[in-house]
């Protein structure tokens, strides 16, 4: 029997097993919409497409599986282009589908038409324009296999109305012919082996457990692994939680606002295993002057990466899980052979040193008992109402930088943000997709700027509709908070086009539009009780307004464009730090003139 | 130090793989020297020979990135020693009765062809490296250049051995 292009996308999606798409139908993809109807998969319908796959990067953040999002031709697809970047940037395995013009019309500058393959092809892993109905079911599986293998990726397909139409015979096999795509999965015998040397050599080691720990789903083998080898390990920022931060050897995140002595453990080691992780300038500061001790380990499935950015002394190409394995195999060998002891370096006093560091260092925070609520308060009173079960999603900025400090992080996926490209407005949709992929019984938290969340915050009625209910708290400071503390800092206080009116809109009646219980914390005090209140809600969605300080900062800080070595824990370090900077220069000046 | 590398890519002869590769140097920032692509004896595969200019790192991190490409089938960075490496160049030259035997000559010394004649001009075809055309066209400058074309580089490596040799390629081909 015959069926349509536009039958066989429903087809394949079936045979790919994929339960839930995000998506917005339209003028070119409306011939997929019909045989919808009849699918074996749940539609979400948007309010804007860049909320289709915000949410479909939400869902495979938070499960591990490809999220799918489908939307119509020219406009619809390029709201995708933030999404995909975010994607790309961050390794989220995404399907995007997207209607095209007719064959017979496309180059002649149609209605709705855009050149869809050529956007998004240097943001994408891989797009295709599908040029036949027969080659829809090979596109979509060969697709959803780029998706989702290798280090994983967005990948676009592109579909002509006219294709959607054509009739074909339906044809499916398991197969996948891509002779110029084949990820190495295991690392390299030898290297694994000269991994473990040069690690039982080091006095000062640290793991830089990156998000390609996340993605590979490997944070039983990075946990077994530290703890055989006894070395401390610090998390990034889209490696949260893949070893619990209440594991004794968690260190704290590193970078820009990192955890003081998650920076520090980078900056003093001797030897950096790098896993999953890309050295990317906000972990690094100025990269000359980054790690300047160590030799480094890079293991990661992309090879490109390894060397990209810092020379390394052992590279491992390899997917994380399967490396790790590999490595932990060697020890036990060595280990049967009552040869492990040589292999297992001393890293007790360097474990002492940091744990000092954590306990000198910690996060500071100044909470009145009553009145001013601090951001970081409201925040650790939302993870102590929802707890290690919750997915905590960020948007960017500020909120999402106190998010990852102060939140203890106990699995791989449970935080969920946009890390490489800093994509505001990305907290409402994902939390959103997030909940479908995690279902009724783990809560899902949106932790969202008042500058994030009037990005997106039109997704609610998509969760209304759908009923999806997801926790959505705004720290509401009535600022674009991270460009005005940079302002601040090296703006000298001029802030320009920051300000939110904290007022516009009224969340509260903005609760109260889209039909779910809306809350607002005014001062501390108020805190435990309204969140009480907001816990008990489980069957809709729930709005928070938190009224914060608006003059809190983020710190620890690495200035930008700086060494690691100046981290900074306060304002009146900063403001010391930049105050004999200036009177450097003048001495230097006035040297010159004499 | 940059210096000139060269670079033969096999690539899946799909719409819009020159395109991918073409991008990718340019967002990435490499520098394109030169780009020849055409078809291979097998009609599923395009071959592509790029000249960047770069430093070795840069030069590594250009192969892995063109790897990354899932129209990418292969790549071999060819050493200039130990490979053929050919451009083709046109010269239009202003050529009267006084003139042309001279002309004439200085192609035959460079093994150039007179691909076509008329009144006032001569077309002349050479193949060779890049120094070689341009020791040619720098002869041919006095007498007036018209107009000029040159092809990008292409190139194989000498010996038996062939980009192909140990890859699924060829034993898809096999098939």
């Amino acid at each position: 029997m015959k069926i349509t292009g536009a039958q066989a996308v429903m087809k394949s999606l079936e045979m790919l097993g994929v339960d839930t798409v995000f998506g917005y139908p339209g003028g070119a993809i409306l011939p997929a919409y019909d045989p919808m109807i009849e699918a074996g998969f749940e539609h979400v319908l948007v309010r804007h497409e860049q909320g289709a796959i915000h949410m479909a990067e939400g869902y495979a953040h938070a499960t591990g599986r490809v999220g799918v999002c489908i939307v119509t031709s020219g406009p619809a697809a390029t709201n995708l282009v933030t999404g995909l970047a975010d994607a790309n940037m961050d390794s989220i395995p995404v399907l995007a589908i997207t209607g095209q013009v007719a064959t017979t019309a496309i180059g002649s500058d149609a209605f709705q038409e855009a050149d869809v393959t050529g956007i998004t092809m240097p943001i994408t892993k891989h797009n295709e324009l599908v040029h036949t109905a027969e080659r829809i079911a090979g596109a979509l599986k060969e697709a959803y296999y780029i998706a989702k293998s290798g280090r994983p990726g967005p990948v676009l397909v592109d579909i002509p109305k006219d294709v959607l139409n054509d009739l074909i015979e339906w044809h499916w096999d398991e197969h996948i012919d891509l002779p110029g795509y084949r990820p190495t999965i295991r690392g390299h015998g030898k290297m694994v082996k000269e991994a473990l040397d040069l690690i039982a050599s080091a006095k000062r080691p640290v793991i830089y457990a990156g998000g390609g720990l996340v993605r590979a789903d490997a944070g039983e083998e990075l946990r077994d692994f530290a703890e055989r080898l006894q070395l401390p390990v610090v998390t990034t920022l889209m490696g949260r939680g893949i070893l619990p931060d209440r594991h004794e050897l968690t260190v704290g995140m590193p970078g820009m606002h990192g955890h003081y002595a998650g920076v520090k453990a980078l900056q003093e080691t001797d030897l950096l295993v790098t896993l999953g992780a890309r050295f990317d300038d906000r972990v690094t500061g100025r990269l000359d002057a980054f790690a300047p001790l160590a030799k480094v380990i890079h293991v990661d499935v992309d090879p490109a990466e390894i060397g990209k950015n810092r020379e390394v002394d052992v590279p491992i190409v390899g997917d994380l899980k399967v490396v790790l394995g590999q490595l932990l195999r060697v020890l036990d060998d060595k280990e049967e052979k009552g040869l492990l002891e040589p292999l297992l370096p001393d890293t007790k006093a360097w474990r002492n040193h940091l744990d000092e560091l954590k306990r000198d260092h910690p996060l500071l925070l100044d909470q009145p008992e009553t009145g001013v609520l601090k951001p970081q308060t409201a925040i650790r009173a939302i993870y102590d109402t929802w707890g290690d079960d919750a997915v905590y999603v960020s948007g960017v900025g500020q909120h999402q930088m106190w998010a990852a400090q102060h939140i203890p992080y106990s699995r791989g996926g449970q935080w969920i943000n946009s890390g490489g490209l800093g994509t505001m407005g990305f907290a409402v949709p994902a939390a959103i997709g997030a909940k479908v992929g995690v279902g009724r019984d783990v809560p899902v938290v949106a932790i969202d700027g008042d500058g994030c969340f009037q990005m997106t915050f039109q997704e609610i009625a998509a969760a209304v509709q759908h009923d999806i209910p997801v926790i959505f708290c705004v720290i509401n400071n009535g600022f674009l908070g991270m460009v005005r503390q940079w302002q601040s800092l090296f703006y000298e206080d001029r802030l320009s086009q920051v300000r939110l009116p904290q007022d516009c809109p009224d969340l509260l009646k903005l609760a109260d539009a889209y039909g779910i219980p809306g809350f607002r914390v005014m001062h501390v005090e108020d805190l435990d009780a309204i969140l009480a209140k907001a816990y008990a809600i489980t069957d809709q969605p729930v709005l928070i307004d938190f009224r914060v300080d608006p003059d809190e900062m983020v710190f620890p800080m690495v200035p930008s464009g700086a060494s690691n070595d100046d981290v900074l824990e306060t304002a009146e370090q900063w403001y010391a730090r930049a105050a004999a900077l200036a009177a450097a220069k003048l001495a230097a000046a006035g040297e010159d003139q004499l | 130090m940059n210096s000139n590398h060269t670079l033969s890519v096999l690539v899946e002869n799909k719409p819009g793989v020159l395109t991918r590769i073409a991008g990718m140097f340019a967002r990435r920032g490499y520098n394109i020297h030169s780009l020849a692509v055409g078809p291979t004896d097998d009609e599923r595969v395009s071959r592509l020979t790029v000249v960047v200019g770069t430093e070795a790192v840069q030069l590594e991190q250009i192969i892995k990135q063109l790897n990354k490409l899932v129209h990418v089938l292969k790549i071999l960075e060819l050493d200039p020693d130990d490979a053929v490496e050919r451009e083709m160049q046109l010269v239009k030259v202003t050529a009267d009765p006084a003139t042309r035997s001279q002309i004439i000559e200085i192609a035959e010394v460079f093994r150039a062809k007179i691909v076509d004649v008329s009144h006032d001009a001569l077309t002349i075809e050479a193949a060779g490296n890049p120094a070689k055309l341009e020791a040619l066209a720098e002869l041919l400058a006095p007498y007036g250049i018209r107009e000029m074309v040159r092809s990008g580089t292409i190139a194989l490596s000498r010996g038996t051995r062939s980009i192909t040799d140990g890859s699924k390629l060829r034993m898809q081909r096999a098939v």
